[in-house]
C-alpha cells in the first residue's frame, strides 16, 4: 500500500486551494487558447476591468456583496453537512420578502423603520424557503440536494406568477413590481462616502456591503463561538456522536438550514433594496450557484469566503469587460471559470493532495532525520 | 366530439415529443444512480449533447455525424464526472453541479467562437435533421375511422430518435434485470463490498454505467437541437435534465415506472401550452406556472414520503473505498 503522508496544515489551507485555483485557470486558459485568443490578454482585460477604471472597484464590490451572502448560505449548511443548492431560490424569495414590506409600509413609514423591516423580512423569507427542505430532510428523510433543487424551480415558478400577476406594476408589460418608495431604498455608497468627503465614481455599490461584512462576523461568532454553532458542527462531523451527546439532530439541521436560507435571502438587500429598488424577473442571475463555488474555495471560513467573494466579484466585473474588448470571448467565460473552480476546488479538491503531501514530505524529510 | 378527439390526439402526440428527451435522460439517470453515482449532471450532459449535435451537423451537414459527436461529447462529460467521483472519490453532487455549470459556459463560449451568433447555431435545413418518418400505409389507413387518425397522428410520423427513446426503455429494463452486467450494476449501487469481494471491479462497473448514461444523454441532446428543434439556442435544456431526475425518483429508480413518469411530465408540458389562457368551466384559468411546477411539487411530496415511499439505491452518493 502506498500510504500518503498527512498534509501540513498550512499547505492544506493555503497551498492546496491555490494549486486548485491555478489548475482551474490553467484549463480555462487552454480553452481560450483553443478559441484562438491570447489567455493573458484576456486576463489582463479582466483585471483592468475589475480594478483599474474609476467605477470598476465599486462594481466589483457590488458583486462581491452578493457572493458573500450566498457563500455564507452554502457554508452554514455545509457545517451541518447539508448541501444547500437552493441559495438561488432562497435569494429570490428574499426579494419577495423585501418587496412585501417595502410595498406595504414603504409609502407611509420613515426609512429608519422600513429598511430594517425590509432586511429582516428578506432574511425571514429566505429562511422559510430553506426551512421547508430542512424539515423534510430532518423529519421525513428526503434528500436535501434534490429538495433544494426542486425548490429553486418552485421559487422561480412562484415568482414568475407573482411578478406577472398580483405584483405586476399596473399598466406595464414587463414582469416586475413598482419602484419602491424612497424610504425602502438602501443608500448608495457614493452618497454615504460623498457625505464624508470622498468622491466615488458611479456604481451600484451600496450599503448592503456593510450588511454583508456584518454577516461575515455574525457567521464567525455563530459557528465557532456559540453553543448552537458547536452543535451545528457536531452534527456535521458525526450525526450519531452528536445524537449520543444529547443533541437534537433534527432540530439542528432545521435551524442550520433556516440560517443558511436567511443569509441567501439577505442577498436581496443588495439587488432589490440597493440596486433595482424593485423586484425584477431573475434578479438572482445565478449568484446563488456561485455561492457554492465561493464556499468551496473559501473552505467555509469567513476570511476564505470574503476572499473568494472578492475574487468572484472581480471575475464578474472583469468578465463584463470581455464583451467590449473581444468578439469571440464574452462574459460567459466567467461561468466557465466558475465551473472549473467548482470542479477543481470542490469535486477534485484532493486530487493533488497525495502528490503534494509526498513532495512536501520529501523536502522536509532530511531535517526530521537529523533531528532524530 | 371529433374535434375534441383530434385535440386529445394532438396533445398525446406532443406529449410523446416532449417526453422523448426526458425518457432518454431518465434512463441515463437510472443507470448512473443504480450504480451508486448521484447524477444531477443530466442537465449538463443534455445541454452539451444538444450543442455538439447542432454544431457538428452545421459544420458537416450530416445529422448522423452530429448525433455521434453529441454522444461522444456527452460521454466525455460523464467521464469527467467519473474521474472526479469514482477515481478521486470527490463529492458527487459538487461534481455534477460543476458539469452543469461547465456545460452552460462552454456551449455559449464555443458557440460564439464558432458561429458568431450570440451563442446560437445557424438554422439547419430539413435534410440536416432527423425528421418525422411516415410509416408504411398511413394514407391507406386514413380511410379507417379513429384507428387511421391514431395511426397517423400518434404512431407514425415521429423522428427516429423518438422511437429510439421508446426502445430504450425495454432495453434498459432488460439490461438491468436480465443480464449479468445489470445484476452486478444493481448490486454495486446497493452493496459495493459484495461486488468487490466477488472480484468484480466497482470502479469499472460504475464507469460503464456512466458511459451508458452519457450515450443516452447525448442522444437526448441531439434530439433537442437537430430533431425537435432546428438549431441550438442558449440554455436549450431548460431544466429538462432535472425533470428527468425527478422522473427517475418518481419512478423509484425503475425504467418502466420512470418512463410513465416521463410521459406524465411530458403530458403536463403539452397540456400547459394548450391550456394557456383557456377558461375551463368551474375551475377558471389555470396559471401555467402552476402546471409547470407540478413535476417539482410531486417530486418533493414523493421524496417526503407523502405519496408512497421512495427506495433509492442504498449506496448512492457514497464513494467506494476498499
Amino acid at each position: 500500500m502506498n500510504v500518503t503522508p498527512p498534509l501540513p496544515k498550512w499547505a492544506d489551507l493555503v497551498l492546496l486551494p491555490l494549486i486548485n485555483l491555478f489548475a482551474a485557470f490553467f484549463v480555462c486558459g487552454l480553452i481560450v487558447l483553443a478559441i484562438g485568443e491570447n489567455p493573458f490578454t484576456a486576463l489582463n482585460v479582466m483585471i483592468k476591468g475589475a480594478f483599474f477604471y474609476p467605477e470598476s472597484l465599486g462594481y466589483t464590490l457590488y458583486y462581491t456583496t452578493n457572493f458573500i451572502f450566498t457563500g455564507l448560505a452554502v457554508a452554514t449548511a455545509f457545517h451541518a453537512l447539508m448541501f444547500n443548492i437552493g441559495g438561488e431560490g432562497q435569494a429570490y424569495l428574499g426579494g419577495l420578502g423585501a418587496a412585501v414590506v417595502a410595498l406595504l409600509f414603504g409609502p407611509n413609514l420613515p426609512m429608519l423603520i422600513v429598511l430594517p423591516l425590509c432586511i429582516l423580512s428578506s432574511a425571514a423569507f429566505g429562511a422559510l424557503w430553506a426551512l421547508i427542505p430542512g424539515y423534510l430532510q430532518a423529519k421525513r428523510g428526503s434528500h436535501i440536494v434534490i429538495t433544494t433543487i426542486m425548490f429553486n424551480f418552485l421559487a422561480s415558478s412562484l415568482m414568475v406568477w407573482l411578478l406577472a400577476g398580483p405584483l405586476m406594476q399596473q399598466g406595464q408589460q414587463s414582469p416586475q413590481t413598482v419602484l419602491f418608495a424612497e424610504s425602502a431604498q438602501l443608500p448608495q455608497m457614493r452618497e454615504v462616502l460623498g457625505y464624508f468627503g470622498f468622491e466615488l465614481a458611479n456604481s451600484p455599490w451600496n450599503l448592503s456591503f456593510f450588511i454583508a461584512l456584518i454577516a461575515l462576523v455574525v457567521f464567525y461568532i455563530l459557528i465557532w463561538k456559540t453553543r448552537l454553532g458547536y452543535e451545528i458542527r457536531a452534527v456535521g462531523k458525526n450525526q450519531e456522536a452528536a445524537r449520543y451527546a444529547g443533541i437534537n439532530v433534527a432540530k439542528i439541521i432545521i435551524i442550520a438550514m433556516a440560517i443558511s436560507g436567511a443569509f441567501a435571502g439577505l442577498m436581496a438587500t443588495n439587488e432589490v433594496l440597493g440596486v433595482h429598488n424593485r423586484v425584477i424577473l431573475n434578479f438572482t442571475a445565478g449568484y446563488g450557484f456561485t455561492g457554492i463555488a465561493v464556499a468551496l474555495m473559501g473552505r467555509n471560513h469567513p476570511i476564505g469566503i470574503f476572499l473568494a467573494s472578492l475574487l468572484f466579484g472581480a471575475l464578474y466585473q472583469g468578465g463584463a469587460e470581455l464583451d467590449f474588448e473581444f468578439t469571440s470571448i464574452t462574459r460567459e467565460m466567467v461561468v466557465l471559470i466558475q465551473g472549473m473552480i467548482i470542479l477543481f476546488s470542490g469535486a477534485l479538491a484532493y486530487m493533488f493532495n497525495p502528490s503534494l503531501a509526498r513532495l512536501i514530505a520529501r523536502i522536509s524529510a532530511p531535517k526530521e532525520t537529523t533531528d532524530g | 366530439m371529433a374535434d375534441f378527439m383530434l385535440q386529445l390526439l394532438l396533445t398525446f402526440d406532443a406529449t410523446l415529443r416532449l417526453a422523448t428527451p426526458l425518457i432518454l435522460c431518465a434512463m441515463a439517470g437510472i443507470f448512473s444512480e443504480r450504480s451508486g453515482i448521484v447524477d444531477i449532471s443530466l442537465e449538463g450532459k443534455l445541454l452539451t449533447g444538444a450543442f455538439v449535435a447542432a454544431a457538428i451537423t452545421t459544420l458537416t451537414g450530416s445529422p448522423w455525424l452530429g448525433l455521434m459527436a453529441a454522444i461522444c461529447a456527452s460521454v466525455f462529460m460523464s467521464m469527467i464526472h467519473g474521474f472526479a467521483c469514482i477515481t478521486h472519490r470527490g463529492d458527487q453532487v459538487v461534481s455534477g453541479l460543476a458539469i452543469n455549470i461547465l456545460a452552460s459556459g462552454l456551449t455559449i463560449i464555443i458557440g460564439i467562437a464558432l458561429f458568431k451568433k450570440g451563442g446560437q447555431t445557424p438554422a439547419l435545413s430539413s435534410d440536416e435533421r432527423f425528421r418525422g418518418i411516415e410509416w408504411f400505409g398511413v394514407n391507406m389507413m386514413d380511410n379507417i375511422p379513429v384507428i387511421g387518425t391514431i395511426y397517423r397522428q400518434l404512431i407514425s410520423g415521429h423522428s427516429l430518435l423518438v422511437y429510439a427513446a421508446l426502445l430504450a426503455v425495454p432495453l434498459c429494463a432488460f439490461i438491468l434485470y436480465r443480464t449479468r452486467f445489470g445484476l452486478r450494476l444493481r448490486a454495486v449501487g446497493e452493496k459495493p463490498e459484495s461486488v468487490d469481494s466477488a472480484g468484480v471491479s466497482v470502479a469499472w462497473l460504475r464507469y460503464r454505467a456512466l458511459i451508458i448514461g452519457g450515450v443516452f444523454c447525448g442522444i437526448a441532446g441531439a434530439y433537442l437541437s437537430i430533431s425537435h428543434g432546428a438549431n441550438f439556442v442558449r440554455e436549450m435544456s431548460a431544466g429538462k435534465g432535472y425533470i428527468a431526475l425527478a422522473a427517475v425518483i418518481f419512478g423509484n429508480w425503475r425504467p418502466i415506472k420512470a418512463f410513465y413518469a416521463c410521459l406524465l411530465f411530458g403530458f403536463l408540458d403539452a397540456a400547459t401550452s394548450r391550456l394557456q389562457g383557456v377558461d375551463i368551466p368551474l375551475i377558471g384559468e389555470i396559471p401555467i406556472q402552476l402546471m409547470l411546477a407540478i413535476p417539482y411539487i410531486v417530486t418533493v411530496l414523493l421524496l417526503a414520503g407523502f405519496i408512497g415511499r421512495p427506495t433509492p439505491p442504498a449506496a448512492i452518493g457514497v464513494p467506494y473505498e476498499k
